[in-house]
Order: C-alpha cells, then sequence, then structure tokens
C-alpha cells in the first residue's frame, strides 16, 4: 500500500511540475465554457438583408420599416436591377432579399390581395427557413394591423407553455454539451497520452519490473486525474450557474455523483485507448480525430439526436457524451432524480465496466 | 534542394511506416465525413407527439387527425390526466403535449371561441421554436376549416387585405442539409488533420531526443522547416481531393463554381494551419503540451466557425474574435465557391486575409525556431 501510495505521488509531482500543461488544462475549460456560453447560439439575430422594392410606395416603406426595427434583421442594401440579386448572394453579405412586386399598394387597396417575394440564400437551409418564418410573422402582424376593423369569428387561441427553459435560451442546451465534451476529451486524452508516454519513452519497462501489480499501475496513473477532473467540473458547474443562470433544479449531489461516473467513464476509455496505441501521437490522433467530432456531433450537443436517420440514432447509444447529456439537462434543468435516470446511469455505469474488462484484457505485461 | 528532397523522403517513410497511424490518417476522416456528415441537421421531425383529450367531440378527434396526418409528429397514445403526461414528458418519452379542453366544441359553436393548451419540453429552444411554429400552422389550419364550415360566405362583406408571400430559396431549393454540411465538415477533417499531425512532429523529435540530431547536421533551418511541413501539405491536398470525389459520388453536393479556384485557396490556407502547428511545437516541450494547445484552438475554432451556428447571431465581441478563426473564411469559401458559384472577386476579401495570415504564421514560425538548444 505504501509503494502505491508512493507511486500516486510520482504521478502528482509529475503533473504538477509540468506548468504549462497544468495551465491549459485548467485554463482552457474556463475560457471555453466562458466563450461558448456566451457566444454560440442558434437564434438568428442581425441578419444582413437587402430589398428589392419594385413599388416604392407608403405601404411598402411601412412594411420595411417594421422589418427592420425587428432586432432580427438589418436592412443593409436597397436593390435596384433583378440582375442584383445574384451578385449580393454571391459576395456573401446578404442572407435575403425581399422583392415588393410592381403597384404593391394599388393592389392591396383594390385587389386585397399584394405579392411579397422573399428569396433567401438557402446554403444555410436553417438560417434560410427561420428568416422566412420571421419575415412572415412580421408580415402577419402587418396584415393583421391593417385588417384591424374587421371582426374575427371562430378563432382558436393556442396557448403555448415552454417548460424547462420558458426564454428558450440556447445557453441551457450549449453549456451542458460543452461541460460533457470538456469532461470527456480532457479525461480521455490525459490518461491515453499518459500511459502511452511511459511506453514511448522506455520508462514503461520499469514499472513493469516493480513490485506494483500492473492494475496498481494503471490505477495509480489515473486517481491524480480523477481529482483534476472533478476540480475542473466543479469549476464548470459553478460557472454555469453563477455566470449563465443555470438553474440547478435537482440534487447536487446526485449531480456530482453522476459527473464523477462519466469522468470515470472517460478515463477508462482512456486507459482503453492506450492500451491500442503504442506511441503517443497515435494514442493522441485516437482521442482527438477519434472522439472529437463524433462526440460533438452524435452526442446531441448541437443536434437533435430524434431527427438523426435511424442508423445514426443506433450508432449515437453507443456515445458515452449522450447518456451524460441526458443526465445532466435532467438533473439541472427538469429537476428530476435518479428514478428517472437510473437507465442512463446504468448504461454509463455498463460502458465503464467494459472499457476496464477489454482494457485489463488487452493490458501487456511483458514488452515484445 | 538535394537535402529537402531527403527529408521529405524520411518523413514519408516515416509515415507510412507507422501502421498504427495510417488508417488514423487516411480512413477515419473519410469515415467521418461519409456517416457524421448525416448527423448534422437542424430539421426538426419525428416530434413525439401526446394529447389529452377532455372534449371528446368530433371536432377534437378531427383536430388530432390532422396532427396524425402531418409527416412531423409522431402521434403517441392519449394521456388521461396532466400528471401521467408530464411524468412522460420528465421521463423524456414526449415533447409536446397538446390538452384539449372540456366543451371545446360546445364553446367553438357557441361563442366561436376555442382554447387550446400546448406544453412544449423546450430545452432545446431552437427545435422548441420550431415545434411550436409547426403546432400553429396545424392550429391554423384546422381553424380555417372551422371557418369555411360554419361561416356562410355571402354574409361577408369586405374582404380581408391579404399579403401574399412566396418563399425562393436561392442555391438549395430542397433545404437539403448535407448540401450545406458536407463541405463544412470537409474543411474541419483537412484542418484538424494537418493540425495535429504538424504540431506533433517536431515537438516528437524533441521529446525523443532526435531532434538534436538533426540540429548538429548542415542542415539549414529554412530546408528542415519546408522538409518536415511539405508532406503535410500533401496530405492535406490528398484529403481534399478524396473529400471532394465522396462529396460529388455519395451526396452529389452541388459544385458550381470552379474548382481550380477551391484548390488555390486550400494550398494557401493549409500554410496557415502548418504555420500555426509549427508555431506550437516551438513553443512547447512535450506531445502532450502540444496536443492541449492544438486542442483548445480546434475546439474554439470549430465552434466558432460558422459551420453549425450562423456568426451573425453572436455577439458584436464575438463576431470580432471569428475574424481571426481560419476555419471560419475556408468554410465559407467553400460553401461560396461549391454552392453559389462565387468568383475569385467574390472570395477577394476573404481570400487577402488567409493570406496574410499564412505570411505572419509562417514568419512567426520561422523566427522562433531555434536550432540551439
Amino acid at each position: 500500500m505504501k509503494r502505491f501510495i508512493g507511486f500516486i505521488q510520482k504521478e502528482f509531482y509529475h503533473i504538477f511540475r509540468d506548468r504549462r500543461s497544468l495551465f491549459i488544462l485548467f485554463g482552457m475549460p474556463i475560457a471555453q465554457i466562458m466563450l461558448f456560453g456566451f457566444a454560440i447560439t442558434n437564434e438568428i439575430n442581425n441578419v444582413d438583408i437587402a430589398i428589392f422594392d419594385q413599388s416604392n410606395d407608403t405601404t411598402t416603406e411601412e412594411i420595411i420599416n417594421k422589418i427592420s426595427s425587428s432586432k432580427h434583421f438589418t436592412v443593409k442594401q436597397k436593390i435596384t436591377k433583378e440582375a442584383e440579386i445574384e451578385t449580393a448572394f454571391r459576395k456573401g453579405k446578404i442572407k435575403a432579399v425581399l422583392n415588393f412586386e410592381k403597384n404593391f399598394d394599388k393592389n392591396l387597396t383594390k385587389e386585397r390581395t399584394a405579392h411579397i417575394q422573399i428569396i433567401t440564400d438557402a446554403t444555410d437551409p436553417n438560417t434560410a427557413n427561420s428568416i422566412t418564418s420571421y419575415i412572415n410573422a412580421i408580415l402577419q402582424s402587418y396584415q393583421q394591423s391593417i385588417n384591424k376593423d374587421l371582426k374575427i369569428v371562430f378563432q382558436i387561441i393556442p396557448e403555448t407553455r415552454m417548460v424547462f427553459n420558458p426564454e428558450l435560451k440556447s445557453v441551457f442546451m450549449f453549456v451542458p454539451g460543452v461541460m460533457t465534451i470538456i469532461l470527456m476529451l480532457v479525461s480521455a486524452m490525459m490518461t491515453s497520452i499518459s500511459i502511452t508516454r511511459e511506453k514511448e519513452l522506455g520508462t514503461m519497462e520499469i514499472l513493469l519490473v516493480s513490485p506494483l501489480k500492473p492494475f496498481q499501475v494503471i490505477i495509480g496513473k489515473v486517481v491524480p486525474y480523477i481529482f483534476l477532473s472533478i476540480i475542473n467540473a466543479v469549476v464548470i458547474v459553478l460557472l454555469s450557474i453563477f455566470i449563465f443562470k443555470m438553474p440547478v433544479e435537482g440534487s447536487l449531489l446526485l449531480l456530482g455523483a453522476e459527473s464523477i461516473l462519466f469522468i470515470v467513464c472517460s478515463l477508462a476509455l482512456g486507459i482503453l485507448i492506450s492500451t491500442i496505441a503504442e506511441t503517443q501521437q497515435s494514442a493522441m490522433m485516437i482521442s482527438l480525430m477519434g472522439l472529437m467530432l463524433p462526440v460533438i456531433l452524435l452526442s446531441g450537443f448541437i443536434f437533435p439526436v430524434s431527427s438523426m436517420p435511424a442508423p445514426l440514432q443506433i450508432i449515437s447509444n453507443i456515445i458515452p457524451a449522450k447518456w451524460f447529456i441526458i443526465i445532466i439537462k435532467g438533473i439541472m434543468l427538469k429537476g428530476i432524480g435518479l428514478t428517472f435516470i437510473w437507465k442512463e446511469t446504468l448504461i454509463l455505469v455498463g460502458m465503464t465496466v467494459l472499457f476496464i474488462v477489454v482494457s485489463i484484457k488487452k493490458y501487456k505485461i511483458r514488452l515484445e | 534542394m538535394r537535402t529537402i528532397g531527403y527529408i521529405i523522403q524520411k518523413e514519408f517513410k516515416q509515415i507510412f511506416r507507422n501502421k498504427g497511424m495510417l488508417p488514423i490518417i487516411f480512413i477515419l476522416p473519410i469515415l467521418q465525413l461519409v456517416i457524421l456528415s448525416n448527423a448534422a441537421t437542424y430539421e426538426v421531425n419525428n416530434i413525439k407527439f401526446a394529447y389529452i383529450d377532455f372534449d371528446r367531440t368530433s371536432t377534437s378527434r378531427e383536430l388530432i387527425e390532422m396532427f396524425n396526418a402531418s409527416s412531423y409528429f409522431n402521434v403517441l397514445d392519449e394521456f388521461p390526466s396532466h400528471k401521467q403526461a408530464s411524468s412522460a414528458m420528465l421521463l423524456g418519452e414526449i415533447d409536446v403535449v397538446l390538452e384539449i379542453p372540456n366543451y371545446f366544441e360546445r364553446k367553438l359553436i357557441k361563442e366561436q371561441k376555442g382554447e387550446l393548451a400546448i406544453t412544449i419540453n423546450a430545452i432545446d429552444g431552437a427545435a422548441a421554436g420550431v415545434e411550436s411554429s409547426y403546432i400553429n400552422q396545424i392550429i391554423q389550419g384546422f381553424n380555417q376549416n372551422i371557418k369555411m364550415k360554419m361561416l356562410d360566405p355571402s354574409k361577408q362583406s369586405i374582404r380581408p387585405s391579404i399579403i401574399n408571400s412566396t418563399p425562393a430559396f436561392w442555391y438549395n431549393p430542397t433545404l437539403n442539409y448535407k448540401t450545406f454540411m458536407v463541405p463544412g465538415i470537409l474543411v474541419l477533417l483537412v484542418t484538424m488533420i494537418t493540425l495535429f499531425l504538424s504540431g506533433m512532429n517536431i515537438v516528437r523529435e524533441k521529446e525523443i531526443g532526435t531532434l538534436e540530431q538533426i540540429n548538429v547536421t548542415p542542415i539549414r533551418k529554412s530546408q528542415f522547416i519546408i522538409g518536415k511541413l511539405f508532406p503535410f501539405w500533401i496530405i492535406g491536398m490528398g484529403l481534399l481531393t478524396v473529400g471532394l470525389i465522396l462529396a460529388k459520388v455519395i451526396f452529389n453536393t452541388p459544385m458550381i463554381g470552379s474548382i481550380l479556384l477551391l484548390y488555390f485557396y486550400t494550398s494557401i490556407y493549409i500554410l496557415v494551419i502548418l504555420g500555426m502547428g509549427l508555431l506550437i511545437s516551438n513553443f512547447t516541450d512535450t506531445q502532450q503540451q502540444a496536443m492541449f494547445i492544438a486542442w483548445f484552438f480546434v475546439v474554439i475554432f470549430i465552434l466558432m466557425s460558422g459551420l453549425f451556428t450562423p456568426i451573425e447571431s453572436m455577439p458584436r465581441w464575438a463576431q470580432i474574435v471569428t475574424e481571426f478563426n481560419p476555419i471560419k473564411y475556408f468554410v465559407e469559401i467553400v460553401r461560396m465557391v461549391l454552392l453559389k458559384g462565387s468568383g475569385f472577386m467574390d472570395i477577394l476579401p476573404q481570400f487577402l486575409k488567409t493570406l496574410a495570415y499564412a505570411l505572419i504564421m509562417n514568419a512567426l514560425a520561422i523566427w522562433s525556431y531555434r536550432k540551439i538548444n
């Protein structure tokens, strides 16, 4: 036991002596969560649009004023010829063009129907869709204001309640995701590197001939990183509560326990990677190239899993981050307890056990 | 020149001898491009929809039938009470609950007014907004039907004024997400591979101690750097080529603009990334440090590139930060050239910024590289 503690001590020394890595380790999660918490949003704001007004009358002017006074749009450009639309889009500055037909006002009063074309740059389908629906909403409200003398009959009024996130803040969606990515990548990367490093530098041989058992070597390597990751998790949770005003509806204790479970799971994955990789280079490439994009894309961090094609939904089940994101959102935003998330928890436990068992099987005690 | 040739030869041999790395460099990115491009969609469908029908009339059934008919909604069973519905929502089994109150039909006929209560799980705010607008569309359609049925058209004296709007989705009329995502993800993969490999390369020689051996040879600094980085430049360009072919064959991504222009831009862009990798190499002692720094920048670059979330929605200061993000320029250009057919003059501002970036990065990298420890 004393030997084992000595070994853990050595690992701590290694980490604390490397000031630069330590600085990155703690500074990075903080910088990232601040940056992303404030900057990433999939709301549509300040979109630059252009106007192609072939009518130039009071009604079109009123509508243009309504649109430019909304926080979603900035009218950047007036277009006078149809050919200019294409040029504006190609330069990439303008995301949409509003095309008012000729005699707009006259048509509206005489024929009671006037026509607008909303041309969007649909290379980004999401933005194009949102722009169209926002502009339609503005047009609708304008239409209501000019028709207000008419009696409305048989009106059905839906009353919509947005639960768990009434203001539709995208921070609520992104903070749990960023936290998961940071914990997952930092933990998996750190362990996989620190073990392969000993292999590459040749010091693994020394550890293997020492009286320490192989599993003690591994655990000794992992313990310091568990501490570091827990500190990271605490810092991230504190930031999300105090800076981003994320609620913690559920139990903090449960949140802590689940985070530790996820950290252990990621570390186990790191150990598994290190048993496969021979050099630090391949360990890092596996944990960076192999994990980064799948974790960002398949975990439900940015894109909803339920909208993905069925095969990808099945693949997403093997991403531990997916389950952890469900768990943190559940605890922080919905305030649910273990009775609701026991299934997700069990899956994470199962994955952790699997990673550890496979690593032990693959762990080579002898050098080739 | 011959010296550079030998170094390049050595680097290529090292890359191809490392059997563990080969699949990571060549197969993993391709696999990810093919698989993950399908995952990146903001489309909202398969909405898990449940209802509580207290009214139980033909009108309420008709409304539910309309949700059934919509392709966006996946109508699940009816819930008898609020309590059961909200516990199902906590479990994540349902996204939306529609509640039709008692006497819905009777009130609609007598008071000409109806009310409905909708509850949406809004943790994903953007999806919730879309769901809400789908629901409103269906309810409006339903409302329109009822008006038609109940009202006598001859009694309506004045017709309302209507502003008709038609959307036109240029460059991507079917709103296909893959068209949008495939070029972007390709950019990411090219960037990640070249940055990670170049960032780790020299620091690896430092850590193992072989850099000292090279330092005592008469190889000049510039020769060494060019010899080291050129293989990664080739790998990056190769990856772009394979990726473009796959994008065409598998995803049928439109390629309207000049591919040559794209290659020309990429050849300069990769220099930015290689310079950055070299710079990281120079300021770190171990591969671990180098990777942490590379990882730090890559995550920021990816999420602030406009690839997944629009840049114009970011706060002002964040938009200024994105000006320093090379991936942002590449993502913009690949989409502009491939999807919109933008020409050289259209991409000139981004092109010049990238060029300046490449010059500064490489100048810094070469200046900070020391042959002496």
